[in-house]
């Protein structure tokens, strides 16, 4: 550092003391550039973060990480039970098992990444206020977690869906870019929903009852099409819009041969793409707006 | 205060802050659930604010190498000073300005209880910035700094068996790691035993030597005398005293003793 006349020094206003030793506002906010690269470079800390507590959440329990494994299939039993069996929802699906199994499970993946993001930042306020690292890391480690979590749930859904005499085809590829693009996706929405969280923490009570509604029009348990064929165009345009039944959609595409391309809606990918980009980019920037005010007060 | 060495650095610039707790809901009860009712009803968007003005006006300058300890008795605005340096708490007016990020280091900053202690290490690394290269290295250090192991295997257990001065022996080991630039301690010593106090001077003064600043927060005035030799006094979040040590904690100690 360069060497300044002390008398000098004295003389000078704090603001520019500070200026001419380069010392920075406590606090504030590192533009977007500088963030991403500061988020980037704790990209280990949040693979091992997520980890840790992937490993932890089920330390309580006497079966262990069985639980990972077994949490999924009993999901799927218990909408079976009610959808299938009881109410009898899937007139028109020729496979409904590896249907309603697929949907449980992608939908999940959102459901629970939004609602550990919105609890990322109230419940690590010790952490936060410990240490300091870009916040980010907190809602996009959770989006980790769940899809830790989802892939033992895909190597359930496999079985089931071989077992339901689903043939392995090269369809089966298309996996990787329908994950990556809804993990994007969900990091997005649970990066936006943890900025809410942290503020209003009622969102935390709130948003079981807006998740369960989201599952309930984003066809996991019927067809959407049942609807849509009846409904007005608009209306079957926003149904169809919706990312959650997309995701569904594709990955319904990808595992079932029952499934024709000719269901899904038009231009699926490019849509998937879209929402991929714009919920991952605009959560992210959102998120960021308030950095310096997590954890705060 | 210039008078010792005529190279000085300036690392934390404190101009006349005023720090402002507002506390929502106090008289109104947040928690009954008819006083919200009423509150829709009557459309009152908050109940009533309270505010405590914890700090008022302090300006001091921190410079490269320098130890301070900061002491006053309880709810003089200590902590909340040091929350603020290390821009935990928003400044009512004011300006801090600061050389890098300060780590603050406080007993009461909880890390990852269902996580062992081992993972504690790695994670709170991690999160400072550290590779996977630098953490595997200093891993071992940090264990043997905290002492953690001294009565058997305790750092494969989760930290919330741990008593609280081992878990803040391990914080502070964590913390203590990675060269800071600024390092804020809020009574991180006083909890570890004889020999682990001693330790943490010796961590504090080679901090000191890497050219860092030092904040530390005490009740304990023999530990502020033997690792800081300037000292700021705080009185209901005004400076009473700033100066070397020696005579601030001999006059606070006298004032201490007059109020009694």
């Amino acid at each position: 550092m360069t060497e300044y006349d002390v008398r000098e020094d004295t003389a000078l206003s704090s603001a520019a003391l500070a200026e001419r030793y380069g010392l920075a506002v406590s606090g504030r906010r590192p533009p977007l550039i500088e963030y991403t690269r500061q988020l980037w470079s704790r990209r280990h800390f949040i693979v091992a973060f997520a980890t840790a507590r992937l490993t932890a959440a089920y330390t309580a329990a006497r079966l262990g990480q069985i639980w990972q494994v077994a949490t999924p299939l009993l999901n799927a039993a218990v909408y079976y039970l009610i959808f299938g069996l009881l109410l009898g929802t899937n007139r028109g699906i020729p496979n409904f098992i590896a249907y309603l199994c697929t949907g449980v499970f992608v939908f999940q993946f959102t459901q629970s990444a939004v609602l550990s993001g919105t609890r990322s930042i109230a419940d690590n306020l010790g952490l936060i206020r410990a240490l300091h690292f870009p916040r980010a890391c907190l809602p996009i480690a959770f989006t980790v977690i769940q899809l830790q979590e989802l892939l033992f749930s895909m190597g359930v859904l496999g079985v089931i869906v071989l077992a339901t005499g689903e043939p392995f085809t090269l369809r089966w590829l298309l996996i990787l870019p329908i994950l990556f693009l809804q993990s994007v996706f969900n990091a997005g929405l649970a990066m936006f929903m943890a900025r809410i969280g942290a503020k209003t923490t009622d969102m935390a009570q709130l948003m079981p009852f807006l998740m369960r509604t989201w599952m309930y029009t984003s066809g996991v348990f019927w067809s959407v099409t049942t609807f849509t064929a009846h409904a007005p165009g608009w209306i079957a345009a926003i149904l169809n819009a919706n990312p959650a039944l997309i995701f569904n959609n594709l990955m319904r595409y990808a595992l079932m041969d029952s499934v024709s391309s000719t269901s899904l809606p038009h231009h699926v990918w490019l849509s998937s793409l879209a929402w991929s980009l714009v919920v991952g980019i605009g959560g992210y920037v959102f998120f960021w707006k308030a950095e310096e005010e997590y954890g705060r007060g | 205060m210039a008078e010792d060495s005529d190279r000085r650095v300036p690392t934390v610039i404190v101009d006349q802050v005023h720090i402002v707790y507002k506390i929502y809901g106090t008289g109104a009860g947040r928690g009954s659930a008819t006083s919200a009712l009423s509150r829709m009803v009557r459309r009152k968007s908050s109940p009533a604010i309270s505010e405590v003005h914890a700090v008022r006006g302090i300006s001091f300058t921190a410079y490269k190498g320098e130890a301070i300890g900061l002491i006053g008795s309880n709810g003089s605005g200590k902590s909340t000073t040091l929350s603020a340096v290390a821009g935990l708490l928003p400044t009512a007016s004011g300006a801090i300005y600061t050389d890098g990020q300060p780590s603050l280091l406080g007993v009461n900053a909880a890390m990852m209880n269902d996580l062992t202690g081992e993972r504690n290490v790695v994670l709170g690394c991690l999160a400072m910035g550290m590779s996977h290269a630098d953490v595997r290295g200093k891993y071992q250090g940090i264990v043997d700094f905290s002492g953690i192991n001294e009565r058997g295997d305790f750092v494969s257990l989760p930290m919330r068996t741990y008593s609280s001065g081992m878990a803040s022996r391990l914080r502070f080991s964590i913390a203590a790691a990675k060269t800071h630039d600024v390092l804020l301690i809020d009574e991180a010593l006083s909890t570890g035993d004889a020999a682990f106090q001693r330790r943490s001077e010796q961590r504090i003064k080679e901090l000191r030597e890497s050219a860092g600043t030092v904040f530390l927060v005490s009740h304990n005035n023999n530990s502020i005398r033997d690792t800081c030799e300037r000292t700021i006094w705080l009185e209901s979040g005004v400076i009473r005293a700033d100066g070397s040590t020696e005579e601030v904690v001999a006059d606070y100690e006298k004032y201490m003793k007059n109020r009694r």
